[in-house]
């Protein structure tokens, strides 16, 4: 099912004591998830990407906007109307029912015509437990599991019912680091077995771009940028998002375009055709950076951080925003010499220029 | 690692040392005195003045439950027990529902149910005095109204059994009421609201969320409630008093802590056998009545 959001607002109105000032969470979001496919709305804590969810599933109520499953407006439906299956950040599975009673409660809910037999509902439940590879644990209770499998309960709950959309809010968030890769995989799988369209909600851009086939990144309840990951990476719109994506971070400098040559410092580092003359915040991928004895980028080498395959050079310059600008390369690059002078080329693809005022990105060739 | 035996004995020294307060006090005025209470409840022919006696046996036991007065209290006690706590429990549940869903003024209204907690027993005594009671100048404010409607009105106070039975139920539920009022908001508001959201988006019934969700959560408070209130209502005695006066079997409205009491110091007093023997009656009616609570709730309560 495609869900459309057209010029979607949600503003919480401001308590009178505490904080006067209406909140907006949602700021005019204005794009299309299309049908089967795995969508991650990426941004810091407090962005209102979980609004945002809670816009779709229905929990929550639109200040202004519409939106749209398929060719249906389902902005005034109840949630229970719109078909969309949740899974929360905590789970939320009923701690004193069984894991077969807690993916069956969705089922025992409908009623009249849609009203299933027990021998119906228990087909469900095993199918959608199967699905999520958990048949063997149904006679169990949640606080006899671990968090990846309660996490399993709790989206086989979000299935059984055969919605259109599953939300997924911080869905990882509360797993160890291993069980965060093995579930997102999981996600994933069961995300391409279903064909359900599924939108999640994460902070960690890092597992919003491993799995998603679009992300929505967002700041202060509003869109930054929508597209497939490899592409917001790649041509991030703004300073927010080169910084968002990237581990490590994106380093900025400040820098000056003269005559279509930026300018960094002292050094005159790299053509830029069509930018501009004026000053620019300058973003360098770390993985941008390439050693040269003869490089247009003099920096200070501070010191090398070993990674195994691949090694971070740390250095010092004068012109840098980012308080430890790093460069990546092989490491057997790296660990030639420590200490003085190092010099660098930049690669032309991983370097973008940023408006100073709006922080907005200015293209170049 | 080995524990060390003289590091280990200091420590068990320490602890002993500082339970020795505590142990002193509870062994001198709590668990003295319950086998003192329960070596009396047979020695039979207890003189109180030469602190004699003349055997032992089961006398007093067979005195006390061929007692009339007992019977009366023992009775009274049983009608208190199975009227005010389920009703009172019930009523607290609503009434913190309701609290729980409403907004504005909660504080306030927060407040006004637990008013009666922190009133003085004797205090609501003489309010329900103005209400249920005839004097030389008035019925009773209840008769009052009632006389509007045309009925004749009814002595509560000094009235028919079933009258005064009434109101000390009435006035048993009003005092015990906000104390489980207080510990059921808290446990409405203490279940996590996801649950609920979890719910909605499934499309689950207000009733099927009130007992598939919501009971069950907060079921290991009301079992609390219910224990405690059972306990608390086969102890009933003061409420009596403020209604009834201290001559409660004059009032037919004795209750088996008020015998103990008018075994011990009443007018008719000075037995401290029958006094205990009644005392260890109570006791196992309360520690029955107790573990049918506690098996119950072990078989319901699965949190």
């Amino acid at each position: 099912m495609e869900i459309r959001l057209e010029h979607l607002t949600k503003i919480f109105p401001g308590r009178e004591k505490k904080n006067p000032k209406d909140v907006v969470a949602v700021s005019d979001f204005h794009f299309v998830i299309p049908d089967g496919k795995l969508v991650g709305l990426l941004g810091p804590s407090g962005c209102g990407k979980s609004t945002a969810l809670n816009l779709i599933s229905g929990l929550e109520v639109p200040t202004e906007g519409r939106i749209f499953f398929g060719e249906d407006d389902v902005t005034d439906l109840p949630p229970e109307h719109r078909g969309v299956g949740l899974v929360f950040q905590n789970y939320a599975l009923y701690p004193h029912l069984s894991v077969r009673q807690n993916i069956r409660f969705p089922l025992e809910n409908l009623k009249g015509e849609a009203k299933l037999t027990k021998e119906v509902m228990e087909e469900k439940v095993l199918e959608a437990a199967k699905v999520v590879q958990i048949e063997g644990l149904l006679d169990r209770k949640p606080s006899e599991m671990s968090g990846g499998q309660q996490q399993r309960v709790a989206i086989a709950r979000a299935l059984v019912k055969k919605p259109k959309v599953l939300l997924l809010d911080e869905p990882l968030s509360n797993l160890d680091a291993r069980l965060r890769l093995q579930t997102r995989e999981e996600i994933r799988r069961i995300q391409c077995e279903t064909g359900i369209t599924t939108v999640f909600v994460t902070h960690d851009q890092e597992e919003a771009m491993s799995i998603s086939d679009s992300i929505v990144v967002m700041k202060e309840g509003r869109v930054q940028q929508v597209g497939a990951p490899q592409e917001v990476y790649d041509s991030p719109a703004n300073l927010f998002v080169a910084k968002f994506l990237g581990n490590p971070q994106i380093n900025v400098f400040e820098g000056e375009v003269v005559r279509e040559r930026l300018r960094i410092g002292e050094d005159d580092v790299l053509a830029v055709n069509g930018a501009p003359d004026g000053r620019v915040f300058v973003g360098i991928r770390p993985e941008g950076f390439v050693w040269k004895e003869d490089g247009a980028f003099r920096c200070a080498k501070k010191s090398v951080e070993v990674m195994g395959r691949d090694s971070s050079i740390l250095f010092g310059h004068t012109g840098a925003v980012t308080t430890q600008p790093r460069a990546i390369m092989d490491s057997e690059i790296a660990s030639q010499k420590i200490g003085g002078e190092v010099r660098f080329d930049l690669r032309p693809k991983k370097v973008f220029l940023f408006h100073p005022e709006t922080e907005e990105r200015i293209l170049f060739s | 690692m080995k524990p060390r035996r003289s590091g280990l004995r200091h420590s068990e020294w320490k602890a002993w040392l500082y339970l020795l307060p505590a142990i002193l006090f509870l062994g001198a005025f709590l668990v003295y005195p319950l086998v003192d209470v329960f070596i009396y409840s047979f020695e039979e022919g207890f003189n109180f003045a030469s602190q004699t006696y003349q055997g032992t046996g089961l006398y007093n036991y067979s005195y006390v439950l061929h007692d009339p007065y007992f019977i009366r209290a023992l009775k009274n006690t049983f009608l208190i027990v199975i009227i005010t706590v389920p009703l009172s429990t019930g009523l607290a549940l609503l009434i913190s529902l309701g609290l729980n869903k409403i907004k504005a003024l909660k504080d306030l209204f927060q407040t006004v149910f637990f008013l009666p907690y922190v009133t003085n027993t004797l205090a609501v005594g003489l309010v329900f005095m103005i209400l249920f009671k005839k004097t030389a100048y008035t019925d009773g404010m209840i008769n009052v109204l009632l006389h509007v409607f045309g009925s004749p009105g009814v002595d509560f106070i000094e009235g028919p059994y079933w009258a005064k039975m009434f109101v000390i139920c009435l006035y048993t539920i009003w005092v015990v009421m906000p104390f489980k009022i207080l510990i059921l908001t808290s446990a409405l508001a203490s279940v996590n609201p996801m649950y609920y959201k979890a719910a909605r988006v499934d499309g689950t019934s207000p009733a099927r969320i009130f007992f598939r969700i919501t009971l069950p959560m907060i079921s290991p408070m009301i079992f609390y409630l219910v224990i405690t209130g059972f306990i608390g209502a086969f102890k009933a005695y003061s409420d009596e008093v403020a209604l009834f006066g201290t001559n409660l079997n004059a009032a037919g409205m004795n209750t088996i802590v008020g015998y103990v009491y008018d075994m011990l110091y009443g007018d008719s007093g000075g037995y401290p056998s029958y006094a205990s023997a009644a005392a260890l009656i109570l006791f196992m009616v309360i520690l029955t009545i107790t573990t049918i609570n506690l098996l119950v709730s072990n078989k319901k309560v699965s949190i």
